[in-house]
């Protein structure tokens, strides 16, 4: 079916909803982890004797969960802050990666775009990396990323309410996340039949668990990267000799 | 007991490293746009980095809850077998996966 840009302002006007409700609904699943997971950092959080508001200030600050769980015990303890800063950098280097394939180009808006970049969080990433280039769009990316956030900080100041209140949270419930991702690679698998990437990233992350499991994302997306280069060297000698 | 100043400068450096490892490469990128390496990274990067995600996330699964390891890897099964069988709607099969999970790592 051929796509129309819409002209009248009230198609524009649903085509707008439309996708928002997209965004909206894409979040729903990203959402199931990400919630409880905000639960989990709000308990942490009182249970290490901080104050409160620090669960809804590192979650507005950051925007990164992985990273949020791990400094609440640093900043229990005080940690020098060279230490924290070099912890950031290490555990959310992997963004870097991202910029190659993050769909920025969509959004027009200067506000809108600074937002996209802020809320680039691996559920956003990884959504919209698997959705095929025609379904996506500025609107469905930036109501994921609201929603997403919402749930995340939502999540965490539920976990502080509820960290006086419950005697044992539900265990398990962050597998969520790794259904998620392993559900989306499914799918970015089925739209881009790329078996010698997911072999190399095969290879880079059984690398990286053996060598530094404490710091595995990292170790595995620095040789994934390095690997897909030497890929890029080879194929460009084959093209140039064919 | 952190001192505030202590939690507010970690909030700037947290703030300010993560949005620059967000914002930078974009900066960079906007002038190599049209390079052979860039364009070929974008289209082989999103599978291997996912793959990446999922299986660091469930090492992570697996190291929090060492006596799970069974529930994990048969939740992971589920997870894939609903995706494939049941029209590749991400909700259900998220939903069916951590729900096995969740069960079976309760029940233990």
């Amino acid at each position: 079916m051929e796509q129309h840009t819409p002209t009248h302002p009230a198609i524009a006007a649903s085509t707008r909803r439309t996708r928002i409700s997209q965004g909206v609904r894409d979040s729903f699943s990203a959402g199931l982890g990400i919630f409880p997971l905000g639960i989990a950092l709000g308990l942490l959080i009182t249970q290490a004797g901080l104050p409160w508001w620090l669960a809804p200030a590192l979650s507005l600050a950051a925007f990164a969960g992985s990273l949020e769980l791990l400094l609440v015990g640093m900043l229990a303890s005080v940690t020098p802050l060279a230490a924290v800063a070099l912890t950031v950098f290490v555990v959310n280097f992997r963004h870097v990666f991202y910029a190659f394939s993050f769909p920025l180009h969509l959004v027009r808006h200067p506000v809108a775009r600074a937002y996209a970049v802020y809320a680039m969080i691996d559920e956003v990433y990884a959504v919209n990396a698997a959705l095929p280039e025609r379904e996506r769009s500025a609107a469905r990316l930036l109501a994921m990323q609201i929603a997403c956030e919402t749930y995340w900080v939502g999540g965490g100041l539920a976990g502080v309410v509820l960290g006086a209140a419950l005697p044992a949270p539900v265990h398990g419930l962050e597998f969520a996340l790794c259904a998620l991702f392993t559900v989306l690679t499914l799918d970015a698998f089925r739209s881009r039949r790329e078996l010698p990437s997911l072999l190399l990233a095969g290879a880079s992350v059984t690398v990286a668990l053996v060598l530094t499991p404490g710091t595995a994302l990292f170790t595995a997306l620095l040789l994934f990267v390095g690997l897909l280069l030497v890929r890029h060297a080879v194929t460009g000698r084959e093209a140039a000799h064919a | 007991m952190p001192s505030i100043s202590y939690l507010v400068a970690v909030l700037a450096i947290v703030f300010t490293l993560t949005l620059a490892l967000r914002a930078v490469p974009f900066a960079v990128l906007g002038r190599l746009r049209d390079s052979a390496v860039v364009t070929r990274l974008a289209v082989w990067m999103p599978v291997g980095i996912l793959a990446v995600l999922a299986v660091t996330a469930l090492h992570g699964t697996l190291t929090t809850e060492p006596r799970g390891r069974w529930c994990a890897l048969l939740a992971v099964a589920v997870t894939v077998g609903t995706h494939l069988a049941f029209g590749r709607r991400t909700i259900v099969s998220v939903g069916a996966g951590t729900a096995v999970y969740v069960l079976l790592l309760n029940a233990l």
